[in-house]
């Protein structure tokens, strides 16, 4: 199972195991990693599950689609290495991906 | 301390993750009447029913987590007296939990549609797992559906079932559809579109009867003497909220459960959340209302578990909701009330539009058809008390998130 590593804002860790295709987000939310919180359950619908995700993995995500880009324009604290973890699905590739969460979702 | 929790739904298991996400290490049970393990409702009525979500998909977390959380989960049992003198919960099967503070959860049941026909077979609901996995079946074999009631719900079952090929007609007493829940601008904008997706409205008329053949549903026939076949019909005509357990230990009552701004009822060691809390609510005056949506439940929990680790802080979340109909992705952000005047930005033709409505030239609530940006704009807007115009709100070019002050905008340019 691809395994990813959430760093909170303040640099604690969790390094949490997820099923392949489940989302970076349901997975941190099944393993209770605090700071992603995706109340709309992966829908793009409310923006509550956004991470930075490290550089390097990047180009290994899926583009980012127009619902998230728009639901992204509007967020909080967006960089250009922002996307919201429920759209990014896991894959054996992503094994090890990286993920700093924001200081707070909403 | 153990905290004791009553319904396993969206608001239950919240405020439960959320205590141990704080760090509170007594005991926690969560209780709910229906025998799965928490699961997300909003899917139901959209893509479980066009079989792109599982039932496994729906369920708000793993078996696993409970286990790992030490969340003691019961299911498939009803609380049915509290006792508050001891502090003691009672379930059907006659089994006590002993709790320091107690969290009502109980959320809200279908309304019934009271009119000859009504216990007719294909005659179903949807607000449950249940519910909604023996409708799913039931519209694989459907030809004529009939929804009663343009709400969300009923709307959203329109379009899904509209995409598997059944027939669908929704018919609803009021003069538009959403009447209860959007503008005026928005309900027409969104009765075209359905209109495009070939649902057949009916409104302005109600249900005289359902005829039934065999047992089984056959017809609804409204009180204009139209006669609509139908093999399958839905009620999704709203809720009641589930008071009675409440009520039996004379907690104060009235539409839901009372609680003040901390969302504690008339008894200190009890809470209310979700849908069946009647909450002062500063986005309508600070009046006690219900709101049935997830982020109300969610956010209601949050506060509640900040409040039971000594984080006490009003409720305060902006209100939002959403209702993807088909193609169609509705976001409502604030609370329109009555007498509000409507400004849309956008393009109304295109279905990318969002309609801003003012009560005495304030703010009050924005609701966006295909434009998210636009809700997450307005979810801050509202938040931050901004001073945004009618005027602005119409002028495209005026670019609206210069109103919004937020720490984004510091970060990102």
């Amino acid at each position: 199972m691809p395994k990813i590593r959430f760093i909170l804002h303040n640099g604690k860790e969790h390094i949490v195991e997820g099923d392949v295709g489940t989302s970076a987000m349901q997975t941190a939310i099944d393993n209770a990693v605090p700071g992603i919180i995706g109340d709309c359950g992966g829908n793009a619908s409310c923006a509550t599950c956004h991470g930075y995700v490290d550089p390097s993995w990047l180009d290994k995500l899926e583009p980012i689609n127009e619902a998230e880009a728009a639901m992204l324009d509007g967020a909080m604290r967006v960089e250009a290495n922002s996307r919201l973890t429920c759209q990014i699905k896991l894959s054996e590739e992503l094994d090890g991906i990286v993920i700093r969460l924001p200081i707070s979702q909403v | 301390m153990a905290v004791a929790i009553v319904g396993a739904g969206q608001a239950g298991l919240q405020v439960a993750a959320t205590l141990r996400e704080l760090g509170y290490a007594g005991n926690v049970v969560l209780v709910g009447d229906e025998p799965h393990a928490p699961y997300q409702r909003p899917p139901l009525s959209k893509g479980y029913l066009l079989g792109e979500v599982s039932a496994t998909q729906v369920s708000l977390r793993p078996p696993a987590f409970f286990e790992k959380q030490r969340i003691q989960l019961v299911t498939g049992k009803r609380a049915v007296a509290i006792d508050r003198t001891r502090r003691a919960l009672s379930l059907d099967d006659d089994s006590v939990v002993e709790y320091d503070h107690l969290v009502l959860a109980t959320g809200a049941r279908n309304r019934p549609l009271v009119v000859p026909g009504a216990a007719l077979r294909n005659v179903c609901f949807l607000r449950t797992l249940d519910e909604a996995q023996a409708l799913r079946l039931q519209l694989a074999a459907a030809k004529n559906l009939v929804v009663i009631g343009a709400g969300f719900i009923g709307l959203e079952l329109a379009a899904a079932a509209q995409k598997l090929g059944v027939c669908t007609t929704v018919l609803d007493i009021a003069t538009r559809p959403m009447a209860r829940a959007v503008s005026t601008s928005m309900s027409s904008i969104m009765a075209r579109e359905h209109a495009q997706l070939g649902v057949r409205m009916r409104l302005q008329t109600h249900v005289l009867r359902l005829r039934g053949e065999g047992g089984c549903v056959s017809a609804v026939e409204t009180v204009d003497g139209e006669v609509l076949p139908a093999d399958l019909v839905v009620i999704g005509i709203g809720v009641v909220p589930n008071v009675e357990l409440a009520a039996s230990c004379e907690l104060a009552i009235e539409d839901g459960i009372v609680v003040d701004e901390l969302l504690q009822t008339s008894d200190p060691n009890i809470s209310a959340i979700g849908d069946v809390a009647a909450h002062p609510n500063p986005y309508a005056h600070s009046q006690r209302i219900r709101l049935e949506s997830v982020q109300n439940a969610a956010d209601q929990a949050r506060c509640v578990a900040h409040r039971l680790l000594g984080r006490p802080t009003a409720y305060h979340a902006v209100p939002w909701f959403w209702s993807h109909q088909g193609s169609l992705m509705l976001q409502m952000a604030g609370l329109p009330g009555v007498g509000c005047s409507e400004v849309v930005r956008g393009d109304q033709l295109t279905a990318s539009c969002s309609v801003f409505l003012f009560r005495e030239d304030r703010l009050v609530c924005v609701e966006s058809l295909n434009r998210p940006a636009d809700h997450m704009l307005a979810r801050r807007l509202l938040a931050n008390h901004a001073d945004v115009t009618p005027q602005q709100a119409a002028d495209p070019s005026f670019d609206l998130k210069s109103l919004a002050s937020a720490p984004s905008q510091a970060a990102a340019e």
